[in-house]
C-alpha cells in the first residue's frame, strides 16, 4: 500500500500525506459517482419508455406502507408541542398563540424534517435492502444482460415516487399534528377552540406552507436517491447490505438535516 | 463466433485474467472449467460485457463488445440468454411472471402469446404446474430451470450458463445437462458453460477449455483434454491435491475483495 507510484515504499513521514490523499480522492471520486447517478436518474426519468407500473408499486412502497407511521409521529409530535409550548407560553400569559406556535412549528419545520426522517427509517432501509440484495444475488445483472436498465427500474420510480410521496405524507403529519395539539390544548388544558384555530389562521400564511412544500420536495428527492444509491453499490454479501442500509438511514439523516438549514435559511 | 483476445484484468493490483485467449464456434457447446477462483466468472462477466478489460477485446461476430454502449450494446445483449449460479429469479415476482418479464419488457406479443411461449417454456423445463409460486417456494433445482426457462424464452441465439449445477444432488445434475442436451438440440444456440462436473460436462460440451492462472491452459474436445498431458489438466480432472498447483489468485473474486 505504501508505495509510490514507481513501486518504492515512501519514507516513513510521507505515508501519512499519501493515505490523505488517497483518502481525498476516494471521496472525490464517491461524490462524483453520487451525482452522476442522480443525474443519469434524472434523464430517464424524461426518456421514454416509463415505468408506470413499478411507479405504483413504488409509491405504494414509499408512501402507503409509512402511513401508519406518519399518523402516529405526527400525532404525539403535534400533542408533545402542544403540551410544551402552552405550558411555556402560560408563563406569559399568551396561551392564545398556541396554535400558531404548533401549525408553525409543524409546517415549516418539523413536519417535512420528521416525516422524511420517519419515512428513511422505514421506506428508505427497506428500499436499499432490497436493491442491495437484489445486487448480490445477481438479479441487477439480470436485468442488466436482459437489455434492460436497472436504474430505470429500481431508481427513477423510486424518486419518482419520492417527489409524489413525500409532500403528502408531509401534508398528513402536519394536518394530523395540529390534532395532536388540539387535542392537548383545547380539549385537555382547556384553550378554547376558536382561539386555537382562529389565530392560526392570522399567522400562518401562504409563505410557510410554500416552505415546507419545497422543504419535502427536496427531501422526497435526497431520501431515494441516497437509499437507492447504497443499495446498488452496496458490499458483497448480508454484512455489505447491512452496512448499506445502516449508512443509508444515516447519511440520509444527516443530508436531511444539512439541507434543511440551507433552504431554512434562503427560503422566506 | 465469439473471439476472446489477450484479455488482462487485474483487481486492485491482483492479476485475475491474464492474457485469456478463446474462440467459441457458432451452434457449439464450450465448457470453461477451472479451479475456484481462477478467473472462470470474471471471464464470462467479460463476456456479458458486465465488465471492461484493462487490455484485450471481446468480439461477437467481429463486433467489439468491450468498446460498445448504450443501444448497440443492448442489441448484442439482446441475442444473449444467461443462467446465474444463483438463478438470480425476482424474488418479487411469481415462476410465471419471471419467465413472461423478458417477453413483456422486450416483445411485441400479445399477452395470450406470452402466456402461450411462458407455458412451453415450463413444460420443457419439467415445470408446467409451477407457474404460481414464488421463487423462494421451490427447491434449488427447480429454480435452476426456471432460469433455463427464463434464459431461453426470447430464444436467444448464445445462452450462458454460470455453474448451472452447482449445489444440486447428482440426480438433478445430470437432469439439468440432459435438459442443456435437449433444449440445444432443439434450439442449436451457442452455448457457453462455466462448470465444475467434472467428468459430466465431458459428455455434453462440443469442446472444453480449462483456465488456470488467468490463462486458458488447454482448449479441445473432451477426449483431447481428457487425455492430455498438461499436469495441471490431469490435476483437476482426477482431483488431485498438490500444492504447487494451487493458483496463486485464489479468492479473489469481482471488485478486489476476497
Amino acid at each position: 500500500m505504501n508505495e509510490s507510484a514507481a513501486g518504492r515504499p515512501l519514507p516513513a513521514p510521507l505515508r501519512p500525506i499519501e493515505r490523505l490523499g488517497g483518502l481525498s480522492i476516494d471521496v472525490v471520486q464517491s461524490l462524483g459517482r453520487f451525482g452522476r447517478f442522480l443525474f443519469q436518474a434524472v434523464v430517464l426519468a424524461f426518456v421514454p419508455p416509463f415505468k408506470f407500473g413499478r411507479l405504483i408499486d413504488r409509491m405504494h412502497f414509499i408512501g402507503f406502507r409509512s402511513l401508519i407511521i406518519v399518523i402516529l409521529t405526527g400525532g404525539f409530535t403535534g400533542m408533545v408541542l402542544g403540551l410544551q409550548i402552552f405550558l411555556t407560553l402560560s408563563r406569559f400569559g399568551s396561551e392564545a398563540f398556541l396554535g400558531p406556535a404548533v401549525a408553525l412549528s409543524l409546517i415549516r419545520e418539523l413536519g417535512p424534517v420528521l416525516c422524511a426522517v420517519f419515512v428513511t427509517g422505514l421506506a428508505g432501509s427497506a428500499l436499499t435492502a432490497e436493491i442491495g440484495i437484489m445486487k448480490i444475488t445477481e438479479q441487477i445483472d439480470a436485468l442488466t444482460v436482459m437489455a434492460l436498465s436497472p436504474m430505470r427500474y429500481l431508481v427513477v420510480p423510486a424518486i419518482v415516487a419520492g417527489l409524489i410521496t413525500f409532500p403528502l405524507l408531509t401534508a398528513i403529519f402536519d394536518v394530523v399534528g395540529i390534532f395532536g395539539g388540539y387535542l392537548v390544548g383545547v380539549e385537555l388544558l382547556g384553550l378554547s377552540p376558536g382561539t386555537y384555530f382562529g389565530e392560526m389562521q392570522n399567522f400562518v400564511d401562504w409563505g410557510d406552507i410554500m416552505t415546507g412544500f419545497w422543504k419535502s420536495l427536496s427531501f422526497g428527492i435526497i431520501v431515494p436517491w441516497v437509499c437507492t444509491y447504497k443499495g446498488f453499490y452496496c458490499g458483497h454479501g448480508a454484512e455489505g447490505v447491512a452496512r448499506a442500509t445502516t449508512q443509508a438511514v444515516v447519511l440520509s439523516s444527516i443530508v436531511i438535516l444539512v439541507w434543511d438549514y440551507f433552504l431554512g435559511s434562503v427560503l422566506p | 463466433m465469439i473471439r476472446v483476445e489477450n484479455l488482462h484484468k487485474s483487481f486492485g493490483g491482483q492479476p485475475v485474467l491474464r492474457g485469456v485467449n478463446l474462440a467459441i464456434a457458432t451452434g457449439e457447446i464450450m465448457v470453461i472449467i477451472g479451479r475456484s477462483g481462477g478467473g472462470k466468472s470474471v471471464l464470462l462477466k467479460h463476456l456479458l460485457r458486465l465488465l471492461r478489460p484493462d487490455s484485450g477485446r471481446v468480439a461477437v461476430d467481429g463486433v467489439d463488445i468491450t468498446r460498445l454502449r448504450g443501444a448497440e450494446l443492448d442489441r448484442i445483449r439482446s441475442r444473449y440468454g444467461v443462467v446465474f449460479q444463483g438463478g438470480a429469479l425476482f424474488d418479487s415476482m411469481t415462476v410465471f411472471d419471471n419467465v413472461a418479464f423478458p417477453l413483456r419488457e422486450k416483445s411485441r406479443y400479445s399477452d395470450q402469446e406470452i402466456r402461450q411461449r411462458v407455458e412451453e417454456k415450463l413444460q420443457q423445463v419439467g415445470l408446467s404446474r409451477m407457474g404460481d409460486k414464488n421463487p423462494a417456494e421451490i427447491s434449488g433445482g427447480m429454480r435452476k430451470r426456471v432460469a433455463i426457462a427464463r434464459a431461453l424464452v426470447t430464444e436467444p441465439e448464445i445462452v450462458f450458463f454460470d455453474e448451472p449445477t452447482t449445489g444440486l444432488d447428482p440426480i438433478l445434475v445430470n437432469t439439468i445437462h440432459h435438459l442443456i442436451t435437449e433444449l440445444h438440440r432443439t434450439f442449436r444456440f451457442t452455448a457457453v458453460m462455466v462448470s465444475h462436473e467434472i467428468p459430466e460436462i465431458f459428455q455434453i460440451g462440443h469442446r472444453v477449455a480449462m483456465l488456470h492462472n488467468g490463462v486458458i491452459v488447454e482448449t479441445g474436445p473432451p477426449e483431447a483434454v481428457q487425455s492430455s498431458s498438461n499436469p495441471v489438466v490431469q490435476q483437476f480432472i482426477r482431483g488431485e491435491v498438490e500444492s504447487t498447483a494451487v493458483p496463486q489468485d485464489r479468492g479473489v473474486t469481482v471488485g478486489g475483495r476476497a
